[in-house]
């Protein structure tokens, strides 16, 4: 009798994370109990505005939080299985590049402006793989290839500054998928690009990743491109997560006050046309003077005395949903 | 007559490496009350359009009409009484304040050029600030006090000081988060239906510009390739690249989205200071031809009120 085989661990699975910025003004919980995972092959949109701790929840998954201020404080982010939060930053540089990959908003200063891009494909392979220098650097050309650099053996001697942001952000993207990482975090990847380039990036993130069945998370402000790439989103406001869906229920029935504000609020072309944006009034709150209930309270249109005193937890309304709002389970 | 007219309109920048054409010959009417869109990508002269019609760079040739006069060759002082008309609002609202000058001086400014008494104007700031949706202690505090969509606002009570008939508005919500780039899209349309103001509002982004203009220019290496109004833009797209640009923007409609049919386009906006001889847009065109690397199209009537400038519309 052959013993059943045991699940695969998820790619990724977040458990409470709580990371907090100890600053002399006090402390600020930037990320408040979030939990999420993603599936092999699977992308979850992390969405949310300015300050909403969508970016320090992709750094504190990766390890790369500014201390100080910022620490994790709480909770679990399973890797393949592992918590790699108790991990030393030594065993981290291991991880990261290999078994996590990221992709940062800003493709030119994420890349070294005094060396080859070349150079610095390889410099990832040597880290993380056993290839020698010459692989290395025929594997780099490949992944060029790959990523769909336009006359790639040329790019290969080419200094950052002299290719457009585009290329960049390609450049950028072969070295975070070099090592085909379970794993691959874009924080904002196409916002500083064009929207022609933006289309060609989107596409070639989707084509890696269905080729590799990488894990995805896709932090955006854009709800556009949420919906162009993800299977699942989860919202953040202030530091917490206030509604999960998957992607067509999401912008079909939002739940949360806030995801129908975010939605009104951005035109959409082709669809039946608002004569008038829904605006949320007010603005996200700042880190620390979040108001004591619900942190959206001040702005919501449903709002009700108990949601100034009490935080509304994570109810589920239906299933593969989530949403932390008290209107909400009220319907 | 149009508010404002531009005929072969051209801003040419020397540098380093050659002239840079960043308009290239563009003309274009804006009527009263309309608000025109202005499209393209970076690096297409947007922006430089329409600080050339602020005459904030210097224009290399041709005319800029504001109700019948051509301002284009005025001087400085000739200038001032345009400036009543057409005012403009920028995109970065932190870097187009002064930080060491109080809201209401920054607001007031445009009334102390044109020589208004002080209870005056003391009094329009206040309306000002009010119109824009800002407190009336504002007037008081210094711009770092105030968020980034609040900032925007004082910039807008600022452009409406002397109560221009056009407002030329540099992507003006680029910078600003979802809901509070609504809150500014809502205060700009319910100052139009108030006061009647024009808008050309230069944008990247196409949904926005489709929520809110009337009629749309897309603009592609210096040049003018469409014009038309908005539903003839989004629904029968002519020139290749508008089509392109349309195919590219994100939908923010997941089943819409999937729905449409794309065609991404290749390659990237060449460099303005080596641009394709012919049509502009021939080294990424999926339709171009031989004619189309020699012959330059020129900007003509397509049907519906609109115009293309492609060999093959």
């Amino acid at each position: 009798m052959t013993a059943l085989p045991l699940p695969l661990p998820l790619p990724l699975e977040v458990r409470d994370l709580r990371t907090t910025l100890f600053t002399r003004r006090g402390e600020m919980k930037a990320v408040d109990g979030l939990s999420l995972s993603v599936a092999a092959g699977e992308t979850v949109a992390l969405v949310g505005e300015s300050g909403c701790g969508k970016s320090l929840s992709a750094l504190s998954i990766m390890r790369l939080l500014p201390d100080p201020p910022a620490r994790i404080i709480g909770g679990e982010v399973r890797l393949n299985g592992r918590d790699i939060v108790p991990l030393p930053e030594r065993a981290m540089l291991g991880i990261r590049g290999k078994e996590i990959g990221m992709i940062f908003q800003d493709p030119i200063s994420s890349l070294n402006p005094v060396t080859t891009v070349e150079k610095q494909i390889v410099e990832v392979l040597m880290t993380h793989t056993e290839l020698g220098r010459g692989q290395a650097r025929v594997r780099a050309h490949e992944l060029l290839e790959l990523v769909g650099m336009p006359d790639a053996a040329r790019r290969l001697d080419a200094y950052p500054h002299q290719l457009s942001g585009g290329m960049c952000q390609r450049v950028v993207i072969a070295m975070a998928i070099a090592c085909s990482p379970s794993v691959l975090i874009a924080d904002e990847p196409t916002t500083a690009l064009d929207v022609t380039v933006q289309a060609q990036v989107l596409a070639l993130l989707k084509k890696l990743q269905a080729e590799a069945g990488m894990a995805m998370i896709f932090i955006t402000h854009d709800l556009g491109v949420v919906a162009e790439t993800a299977d699942r989103v989860v919202v953040m406001y202030a530091g917490r997560k206030v509604e999960e869906a998957p992607v067509d229920d999401l912008f079909e029935s939002p739940l949360h006050p806030y995801t129908v504000g975010l939605i009104g609020a951005t035109p959409t072309p082709g669809a039946e046309r608002a004569a008038r944006l829904a605006d949320i009034p007010g603005m996200v709150p700042p880190l620390n003077a979040l108001p004591q209930g619900c942190a959206f309270a001040p702005r919501c249109t449903r709002v009700m005395d108990r949601c100034r005193t009490e935080k509304p937890a994570l109810t589920v309304p239906a299933p593969g949903r989530l949403v932390a709002c008290f209107a909400a389970e009220r319907g | 007559m149009s508010l404002l007219s531009l005929r072969d309109v051209r801003v040419h920048f020397n540098t380093s490496g050659g002239v840079v054409r960043a308009v290239n010959g563009v003309s274009l009417d804006l009527a009263v009350g309309e608000t025109l869109g202005l499209v393209g990508e970076s690096g297409c002269g947007k922006s430089t359009l329409g600080k050339a019609i602020m005459k904030l760079v210097p224009v290399a040739g041709g005319e800029i009409v504001v109700e019948g006069v051509d301002i284009a060759p005025l001087n400085r002082e000739q200038l001032t009484n345009m400036r009543r008309k057409v005012q403009m609002i920028f995109q970065d609202p932190y870097g187009s304040l002064n930080p060491r000058s109080t809201v209401g001086r920054s607001v007031a400014q445009p009334l102390v050029l044109a020589g208004w008494k002080a209870a005056a104007m003391a009094e329009r700031v206040e309306t000002l600030l009010r119109w824009v949706g800002l407190p009336s202690d504002a007037k008081q505090r210094y711009p770092h006090e105030f968020s980034g969509g609040q900032r925007q606002r004082i910039g807008i009570a600022r452009a409406l000081a002397l109560s221009p008939k056009l407002i030329i508005c540099d992507e003006p919500v680029s910078a600003l988060d979802v809901s509070v780039r609504a809150q500014v899209i809502n205060l700009l349309e319910d100052l139009k239906s108030e006061f009647g103001v024009s808008y050309l509002f230069i944008s990247h982004d196409l949904s926005v510009v489709e929520h809110i203009a009337d009629r749309v220019a897309v603009m592609y290496l210096g040049m003018l390739v469409e014009v038309g109004g908005r539903d003839q833009i989004w629904k029968s797209p002519q020139h290749p690249y508008t089509r392109a640009l349309l195919a590219a923007a994100p939908i923010a409609n997941p089943k819409l989205a999937r729905a449409r049919q794309r065609t991404v386009l290749q390659g990237e906006l060449p460099s303005p200071l080596n641009p394709p001889a012919g049509c502009p847009f021939n080294s990424r065109c999926p339709i171009a031809e031989d004619r189309c690397r020699v012959d330059k199209p020129v900007l003509r009537p397509v049907g519906n009120g609109a115009q293309a400038a492609c060999h093959f519309v």
